[in-house]
Parts: C-alpha cells; structure tokens; sequence
C-alpha cells in the first residue's frame, strides 16, 4: 500500500510540475486532492486496514497529501504571478495623455497680495491689524486730525462729500429738522486711512502699534499714478519714548522686507497737519542699488536717475491729535510715537513692475494669472 | 514756485554748484520737483559788443549790415532789427553759440554778405518778451567782449520747489534764500525791506484816496500808497529775466514790480490806475449775491455772499486777493497809481477761488494765510522801486487799516526735548544757532530757550515740538538720524481670528478655480437698475457722492454683482474663454446691522459710530465653463449646481455646513435661485443669472452667489476645535430610495429622513436621482445613503429595523415611499 501512495506522490508531483495554467493546477488538485481521489480513499480507509498496516500507511498517506499540498500552493503562486504579468502588460495605457481637467488655477490680484505682505511684515514686527469705515464722519478724517475747519490741508485732499440725504436719516439734520452746517459731522469717503488713528486710540490706551489696511478716496481724476479709489496702508506706534530714529529703523526694517536686504531709507522735511515733524519716506532704488544708473551707464528710469524712490510720507504724531484721545491716556506731554501712512498701489507698481496703476482695478484675467 | 538760481544766488551764495544747491533745499526744507533751465544751454560765446556802424544790406531792403566791436576786432554782423543804430551796446552770439531753441549758430551767408555773428532780441535770449528789434543795454561802460552773462543771465538753471501749504514764506526768492542760509550757514543778504523810498511827493496820501475796510474780521490789513507822475514804459532787461525765469510774462513797469515784489516775498501786492478810482475812494466789502465783475482776463465772474471784493463808488474793482478788476486796470496812460497790499483771510480766499474755479498767485499765496507784517514791508520794497523804475513820486504816507496785528508767539524749547523726542541729539548752542538762522530771535542757553517766532513763520510755528522740526531739519534726517526700533510693542502681533478666516475664504476661492478680483467701490446710479432691483429696496438707494467727477462714479456698490458682471464682459470681450471670478470686499448699505461683531459685521472701534453699514461680502461669478472638458470628461458648465459645489467646497474650508432654500432675487433667473443659511441665518443668495441680465453684459449663460462673510466666520469652528475620540464601533450603510412628488424638495426629503433616523443615523447623503417610467409622471426618485453608528456599542439588526420603519413612516408623512 505504502507503494502505492509513493507512485501517487510521484506521479501527481510530476504533474503538478508540468501545469501551466491555474485552471489546470485546479483540475489537479481534484484530481489528487479531492473527495473521490485515491490518495483520499486510501486514507479514509485506514480503519479498515490490519492493525499492523494502519500507522505506516497512515504516516505515509498523511505525508504524501501534505506535500502535494504544498506543491500545489508554491505552483498556484507562480502561475498567478506570471498570469498577472501577462495581464498587466496588456492593460498598459498612455501616460502621455493630458490627465483629467484639474480645477483651474486662481490667482490673487496683486493688490490682495501685497496689502497682506505688508500685513505680515508689521505683524512680525508686533504689531496688529485694525480696519475702519470707509464712509467716515468728518470728525475722524479731518477735526480730529487737526485740519480744523477750513484748513487748506482739507481742501488740498480733494476730498468726496456724501450726500446728507443719502445717509441714515439722523445723521445730517438737527433735532429740529434744520440740516447742519458744515463740520465735524459731515460724512466723506474717507481720503486716508488716518482716521483709524484716532478711532483706534479712543478704544486702546498706549502702548498702541497697529497698521490699518484700506481702501481710501480722493477727486483725482484717472491716471496712470492716480484713481479716486486707491489703497492704503497705515500705521501708528505711540508708548512713551518712541522717536523719530524708531520709526526710520522700522521703515529700514519693512523696506528691506519688501524690496530687498540692501534698502535703506532717506527722509526729507514734509508737511501733514497731523504729524510734526513730518517726513517724506525714499527707499533707496532697488534696480539701480542707489546709483541712478543701470550696468551699461545709462540712467535709471525707475528712479529717474535719483537713486532713490519716494514710498510714503510719515511723522511724529501732532500733540493736538493726542489732544483729541487724552482721556484715553494720551496726554501730549506723556505720550509720543510716530504714524505714516503708504500706498498699496505704488507698492505694488515697484514691486512687480506694472506701468500703470489702472491695471489693478480692470481685473483681466490675463493679467491675474500672473499672479497665482 | 520757480526759483532762478541767479535771483537766489543774490541773497544767498553759498559754495555749492546748483545740483547740490537743490539738494540742499530738499532734504533740509522743501520739496524740489525738478531743475530746469530759462535761456541758452550755455552761456559761451555770448558777449557784449558795440554798434560801430550800419549800412544798408545792397540787396535786401529790411537788412542791415553792422560793424560791430565784440572784443576781438571788429565784425561784420547782418541784422535785420528796424532798430539798429549806431554807438548802442548790444547783446552778440557768436558763431558757435547755441541758442536756446537749440540751434547752434554758424557763419550764414545773408543774400550774398556773410554774417559773422548774431545781434539778439530779448524773446531770442528768452530773457523778455521783445522780440520786434534787437535789445539794447542802457548802461555805459560794458566793455565790448565781456562775456554777456555777467550782465543778464544768459543761461541760467531754474530750480522748480513744491512748498507745503504751511511754508508760504517759501512761496517767494528771498523766503528760500533764508532757507539756504539756515541749512548752508552761508551769508544772508540783509532784508530788502530794509530802507524805505523817499516820499516826495505832495501833499498826503489822505488827500488822494481813502479805504473803508466794512469786513475786518475778513480783511485783517490793507494799506496803500499813493504814487504821482508814474512814467508807465518797459522794465529793465534784469527785471524782465528775472520775471520771466520765474515763469510770469513781464507786462509793463508798475505791474511787472507788483510780480517782482511778490515774487521775492510772497506777499501778493495790486496797482489800480488812481484816475479810474472816483475819488480814490474804496471800499472792502462782501459781494451781494449774484454781483458780477470782469476781471483782468476778460472773464465775467458771479459772485455769492462769500466773495470779499475791493469796490469803488460805482461797484465791484476787483476780487480779494485773486484778481483785480478790468475797470481799474493799469494801462499805458496811467499816470497815478494807487497801490493796494493787504492781507485776507486765507480761509475765504482759499473757499471764494475754489468756487469761482479761479486760481492765481496771489490767490495761491493768500489762501496760505499771510501775516499781516508783511504788508509794510511789500509796501517799502516797491515803493523803491516804483521810484527808481518808473520815475514817480511816492505821496507821503500810507493808508493803513488794521484790525489788531498778532503778536509774535514767544515759545520754549527744553533742548532735553529735541533727543527725546528725534532720538537725534542736537547740542543747545546748535539748536539756538539754527533757529536763528531762520529768523528767530533766541535768548537762553542750555536747557531752555527762549525763541520769538518771525512774522514770516506765526501760522506755522506756534508750539514747542514745531520749534523741534525747525532743528531737526536744519540738522539733517538723513546726516544725523540713526536707524532704532522701539523697544518693545508689549503685545504680539497678529491677525484676529477673522482677518485670518478671511485670508482663508479668499485662498479657497482661489483654489477652487476663481480670480480673486478688486473692483472700484464707487459705481453707477442705474446700477440698481441694471440688475432690476426695484427702487424700493435698500440696495437702491445707495449712498451717493456730492461732489462726483462722473456719474460712472459716483454712488458706493450696495452689491458686489454688478462690477463682477462688469469684469465678466470686459474679459469675455477680450478673449478669455474661462471667466470665473470672485471678490472679497465691502459693499455699502445707508442702514443695517449685523447680529455678528467685529468689523466683518461692519461694527468698528471708536467712540462715534460708523455713519453707513459696510458688512463685508464675497462674491463670484462664473461664465460658461466652470471646467473645461477634456478628453474622456465633459465639462462642467457654470450652472447652479457647479457653484453650489463650489460654495460648499469653500464653506468646508472653514469647516461650515450651508443649507440652500428655495428664494428669489430680482437678478436670477426665477427657479434657479437660492437663500444661502448659514446656521439658519439668511447669508446671501446663489443662482443663476437672469437672462436678461446676461443679455445687458452681453455674457453666455452665467451663475454666482453672493454672502456675508461674518456669519461664516461666525459659524466656522476653526481655531475653536475639541477633540473627540473617533468612534471605532462599526457603521451600517443602507440605500435607500424614496418616491416623491416633484414638488417636494431634496432638502425636506432629507430633513425627514434624518429627523426620523434619530441620533443613530449619522448621516443621509443624496447620491442619485431618478425620473421616469418606473415611478410615474410627476414623481422623481431621490436615492440616500444612510449612515447608522452608535458611539458606545455594535448596533443590533433590530435597532436599525426598527429606524428604518420610522424612517418609512416619515417619508409617508410627505407623501412618499420608499421604492425596493
């Protein structure tokens, strides 16, 4: 018997060897394996064998089916693996293809851009982010900011006045019906962002360091340097030793933050009625490094051969601005810091190169994409 | 405020060429817009030379051929001046003299006689405004050949200053040569007001004119002199250049020194023609309103109640300090001459010129607020040279009606103050010596000084910390200013938690495929109109401007539609076959409130409330395809359900779930429109853009929403997050399908569902709908997977048998059924 099982071994190991399909392995797993095949009746029927016979025909039985067992196993494995070969080689596609459309790219407008790098840079530095109204009362924009009534800095602005009759019906009429004369409570588009300083002093005692983003208004006709919309960045920074060196370190430091390690700044005497002294800010020409002149000699038309960039106007807050907040905790002879004030726009003109301010507001998507 | 370095370089020369000159000035005191030039490019070979003799050209009639001595022997010069004449000291370009037109003169043959040389006109030198003969020098003794810019300036460079409005003692030459002698230390000439002329004339000025001033409070100061025997006639060739490089046309002798005087120091000065005066009588008045005048540029201006005019016996003279009147224009007959300097007050003329659309330099200088101290000393300057100029005898005295003249401001300057305040230190002895060069006087030495502001500075310098600018000046930022940081903010810095969520808002829509656009917030009237909302409505009435440069412009956007309709068509037309924009920004309401705070919901620091209602916005519109197909998908079109997607897609980005309601909007098409909740709170509304409006833009089919952000923001859980322990017990996912009537909306099928399902059923997501045969007319199918989990055990069969039974139960309730 135990010769038999050796033949069956031998002859079900050969075949298995020679399969070459998993269909055919199948059939000889059946075949040897099965419920019907001699290897299995062989050893189900060992009860019935002298007792002598039932271990070693048991023991080689047992032997011979674990065996096939494994054959069949390690072969199934090898004919799949061949067989997924062949499979995929078959299902190979062009990669060439374009894939599937993606959402298309956005991009941001550049003023979003560079009003958040500004942001950022004065966040670094510690300071917050405050916004204001854009439609303001006089009091904010001008009285406050001593341009008394009648000054010629308030008329030198150009500023929008809001129609009285457009507004909330309490705004512009006294109790008696009678509309008020001009004044602090008259309502303009705001023609800077300043109004913000003493809004923002009336909420927060000092220490105070915020900038405010914004979008400001002004009768300038449209041209390639000028809109009646435009946009601002201010900033205010009041303790009680703050000084005029501190605010040229700080504009050193965003001038170098925003066009290049090399910048420095240069100030000249200017005049705003609600800081004193008051500068005029120059960034040291970033194409030029200062010179005027570009590498082949000529000059440079960026800075117009100057060397230097006007960027923003800045100053020593006013006494009589502080004036309008001490009971806030601003006591003129107590407090000090400096405040300035910048364009979005012409930032972003120098940053990025673009010739004409226009350009921000059409919103060609030509454009746009440039800046994803 | 041109300034001809020749006229500054006579009160003021300091060793500097005039490059540094401008520099100077501009980083110590005033801006300089440019340097520019009056007269040649160079002064070489321009000379002196005399006339030795004139003989007729034999060919030409008009021509006369010159000797002339120009220093190196004599020349043959062919001139085709009618004044030419023997024995005159003439001005000469020689061959190779570049002209101011840029011509650079040669040796030219004249019908047949060689010219060796040019004899020139004033207008040729560009140094006065004769250009029908040759100029004539009357001084004698100008040797021939002597180069002829150390007699006129030949060539002289103009720097061109942009003065603030606080610094109108900059608005005249000698104002900036004290400027110059501040900053360089160099000497000042002494004033020119110095000595006065001598009155020679008869009488008293009383017997020959009188002033009544009815407006004090609006005219504070207003002298005049009386000058008799007034020779009127061309001036000098010096004034003339002088006038002319600062940029104004010389005239005639008395008005050309009314210019001049006002040009040097900024005090605006008027020269009436006594005999058109009546009686010499006049009177400072308000205009009545609607009282015209013509004033000297031939315009008739109108007048209202405002207007301070200068009024003789019959009417109206001459405007305040803007411009005098036609009827007592000084002319070439003129023989006495009335001289007017006054100060007004800087706020009247600044109002009256503006809205008489009338500007002009003294109008320009007045408005700035003169002290009225400066009025006498106009008065001395030219009355010198009315003398010397035209001939005439001053009448003694002056007519001087004055309200009180401010005192000069008597201020103190701690020295501590200056360091600590510019964190520039400046040694006491040199703070005193600036502020003396400008013309304070100063007392006190150390810690405090003592400084008495000049009559030229009293508007602007009336405080300590103004007496700091002066110093730090003259000192130099961009010399002595070191570069410090503050020492501390005592706070970090950072955006709040909305700033940040709004950043995160417009990235999103960036992503999701939008150019995040910025439009002008200022828009059209009919705007409103355009996209048919009815005149009733808030967002009708916006909030307009007064004072508009167009109508384009001129109301504040109560929506954000309206430009991004505007950019759609511009970039349709323009080519781009994609157009999917979106706008992060304000828009304008007359009223309204947020229940949210912060300024999203317009709510803004300070102690007066904001005047409008600005709750901030975004917006998008789509046009067309929202995705391009490619080559095994379709495309997505811009429809309402494409932006629906993206308007949940950029809700999930701040981790906010939106509901979407039936509504209508006025710009979308009916059926095809939505009110966007947020939390239950109406946000704003998504559709698809009525037909009609697509039309007006000229854009295809187009689809957009638009809402509040500060709800979003509100709801978003963002930087508020707690953790919770993933449920790990498993979740049964059935499908199901429920037959409804048409009518009744996928939002309340799975309202109904989810109620039903209680707290066991997690989720319900739509993922088909079917219409057809196999649920009727009239019916659709909506198919959910429903989602079953318990955070704490294994749900049992039965627990979920029983949900589903309430769930069917439900679904009858809205008339449906569940299909199997």
């Amino acid at each position: 018997m135990t010769d038999r099982i050796e033949e069956i071994r031998k002859e079900a190991a050969e075949a298995i060897g020679a399969a070459s399909t998993t269909a055919e392995l199948e059939e000889l797993r059946v075949r040897h394996l099965g419920r019907k095949a001699e290897l299995t009746q062989i050893l189900r029927g060992i009860a019935e064998l002298p007792k002598e016979e039932r271990g070693p025909v048991g023991k080689a039985g047992n032997e011979a089916r674990r065996e096939l067992e494994g054959l069949l196993e390690s072969r199934s494995a090898e004919l799949d693996a061949s067989e997924l070969g062949t499979r995929l080689a078959e299902d190979a596609i062009d990669v060439t293809l374009p894939g599937s459309p993606p959402v298309p790219a956005g991009a941001l407008n550049p003023l979003i851009r560079t009003q958040r790098e500004i942001e950022d840079i004065f966040i670094g530095l510690g300071y917050r982010v405050m916004e204001g109204p854009e439609v303001e009362l006089d009091y904010y924009n001008f009285t406050a900011l001593n341009h008394p009534p009648g000054h010629a800095a308030r008329m030198e602005q150009d500023t929008f006045y809001v129609d009285p009759s457009t507004l909330r019906s309490d705004l512009r009429i006294r109790s008696n019906g009678e509309e008020l004369p001009p004044g602090p409570e008259d309502v303009v588009l705001r023609t800077h962002t300043s109004p913000m300083q003493v809004r923002s002093m009336e909420a927060q005692p000092p220490p105070i360091f915020i900038v405010v983003p914004g979008r400001c208004y002004r009768s300038d006709p449209f041209d390639a340097t000028h809109s009646p919309i435009f946009h601002q960045v201010e900033g205010l920074a009041v303790g009680e030793d703050i000084t005029l060196a501190d605010l040229k370190g700080t504009l050193d430091e965003f001038a170098r933050a925003i066009f290049g390690p090399d910048r420095e700044t240069r100030f000249r005497p200017d005049f705003f009625p609600f800081t004193e002294p008051s500068v005029q800010v120059d960034v040291s020409c970033f194409r030029c490094g200062g010179t005027g002149k570009l590498s082949d000699g000529s000059r440079d038309p960026l800075c117009k051969g100057v060397g230097w960039i006007e960027i923003l106007g800045a100053g020593m807050v006013d006494p009589n601005v502080y004036g309008f907040v001490a009971a806030n905790g601003y006591e003129p002879e107590r407090v000090q810091g400096f405040a300035f004030g910048m364009g979005i726009e012409r930032i972003a003109m120098l940053k990025y190169g673009v010739p004409d301010l226009r350009k921000f507001f059409e919103n060609d998507v030509r454009v746009l994409e440039q800046f994803r | 405020m041109r300034v001809p370095e020749s006229w500054l370089r006579t009160y003021c020369d300091p060793d500097l060429g005039v490059e540094e000159l401008a520099d100077e000035i501009a980083m110590h005191s005033i801006e300089v817009e440019r340097i520019s030039h009056v007269g040649a490019p160079s002064p070489d070979a321009f000379v002196v030379g005399r006339v030795l003799s004139v003989e007729k050209h034999p060919d030409a009639d008009k021509l006369s051929v010159c000797e002339v001595d120009a220093g190196e022997g004599v020349r043959t010069i062919v001139c085709g001046a009618p004044n030419v004449a023997v024995g005159q000291t003439v001005p000469v370009a020689l061959p190779g003299a570049v002209m101011p037109d840029g011509t650079k003169l040669g040796r030219a043959k004249l019908r047949g006689v060689e010219s060796d040389g040019m004899i020139l006109s004033e207008a040729e030198l560009q140094i006065g405004d004769d250009a029908a003969g040759i100029a004539v020098f009357d001084e004698d003794g100008l040797a021939p050949g002597t180069p002829l810019s150390e007699v006129i300036p030949v060539s002289d460079p103009v720097i061109e200053l942009e003065p603030t409005s606080n610094r109108v003692d900059c608005f005249g030459v000698y104002g900036v040569a004290r400027e110059v002698h501040a900053v360089t230390g160099a000497d000042l000439a002494e004033a020119p007001w110095t000595d006065d002329a001598e009155a020679t004339g008869k009488g008293e000025v009383t017997d020959y004119a009188s002033v009544i001033v009815e407006v004090p409070e609006l005219c504070p100061r207003f002298t005049a002199r009386v000058f008799t025997d007034v020779e009127i006639g061309p001036s000098p060739l010096w004034l003339k250049a002088r006038l002319i490089g600062a940029g104004l046309r010389p005239i005639s002798n008395v008005v050309d020194i009314t210019n001049y005087v006002m040009l040097m120091t900024a005090q605006p000065l008027h020269a009436f023609d006594l005999d058109k005066v009546p009686d010499g009588a006049l009177i400072i008045r308000t205009a009545k309103q609607g009282e015209k005048l013509t004033t000297l540029d031939g315009v008739e201006r109108t007048f209202d109640d405002d207007a301070v005019l200068v009024c003789d016996r019959n009417g109206p003279s001459g405007i305040a300090g803007i411009m005098g009147g036609q009827v007592s224009e000084v002319s070439k007959t003129t023989t006495r001459v009335l001289l007017e300097v006054a100060t007004w007050n800087g706020v009247n003329i600044l109002r009256t010129s503006r809205k008489l659309g009338l500007r002009s330099d003294a109008s320009n200088r007045f408005e700035k607020q003169l002290h009225p101290e400066l009025a006498i000393r106009a008065q001395r300057i030219a009355s010198r040279l009315m003398v010397e100029l035209c001939g005439a005898k001053l009448v003694p005295g002056t007519i001087d009606e004055a309200a009180d003249i401010p005192e000069p401001h008597h201020l103190e300057l701690r020295t501590e103050r200056v360091e600590a305040l510019l964190g520039m230190p400046i040694e006491p002895k040199l703070c005193s010596e600036y502020l003396k060069r400008l013309d304070f006087e100063v007392s006190g030495r150390g810690k405090t000084l003592k400084a008495t502001v000049p009559f030229h500075r009293h508007y602007d310098v009336t405080r300590e910390v103004d007496l700091i600018e002066e110093v730090g000046r003259i000192h130099g930022y961009a010399e002595n200013l070191e570069a410090t940081l503050p020492s501390t903010s005592g706070q970090t810095g950072r955006l709040t938690r909305e700033q940040r969520l709004r950043r995160r808002a417009e990235d999103a829509l960036r992503d999701l495929g939008f150019d995040v656009v910025v439009n002008l917030s200022l828009t059209d009237p009919r705007m409103h109109t355009r996209i048919r909302i009815p005149d009733q409505e808030l967002r009708a009435q916006p909030i307009r401007i007064s004072n508009p440069l167009s109508a384009e412009h001129s109301v504040e956007r109560t929506a954000l539609l309206g430009s991004l309709l505007d950019d759609a068509s511009y970039n349709r037309a323009h080519g781009a076959e994609r157009v999917a924009l979106a706008e992060s920004g304000r828009v304008y309401l007359r009223e309204g409130s947020s229940p949210h705070d912060g300024v999203l919901a317009g709510k803004f620091v300070g102690n007066r409330p904001a005047p409008a209602f600005e709750p901030w916005r975004l917006g998008a519109l789509a046009v067309g395809e929202l995705r391009p197909a490619g080559w095994r998908d379709g495309a997505v079109a811009a429809d309402f359900y494409s932006l629906k997607g993206m308007l949940e897609a950029l809700a999930a980005q701040l981790g906010v779930t939106i509901e979407v309601v039936p509504g209508d909007e006025p710009f979308l098409q009916p059926g095809r429109c939505g009110r966007v909740l947020v939390g239950g709170e109406d946000a704003g509304w998504i559709g698809e853009i009525h037909p009609l409006v697509c039309r007006d833009w000229d854009i295809d089919a187009a689809a957009g929403f638009e809402i509040d952000l500060a709800p979003l923001v509100a709801a978003s859980p963002s930087g508020e997050e707690t953790y919770e322990d993933v449920i790990s017990y498993p979740a049964v996912h059935q499908d199901i399908a429920v037959v409804v009537d048409e009518a009744v909306p996928a939002a309340g099928i799975r309202s109904a569902v989810l109620d039903a399902g209680g707290e066991l059923l997690r989720s319900a997501e739509v993922f088909d709908l079917y219409r057809g045969e196999q649920v009727g007319e009239g019916r659709k199918s909506l198919a959910l997977r429903l989602t079953f989990r318990a955070a704490d055990r294994t749900l049992t069969d039965e627990e979920v048998a029983e949900r589903r039974r309430a769930i069917e139960a439900a679904v009858q309730k809205i008339g449906g059924s569940i299909r199997e």
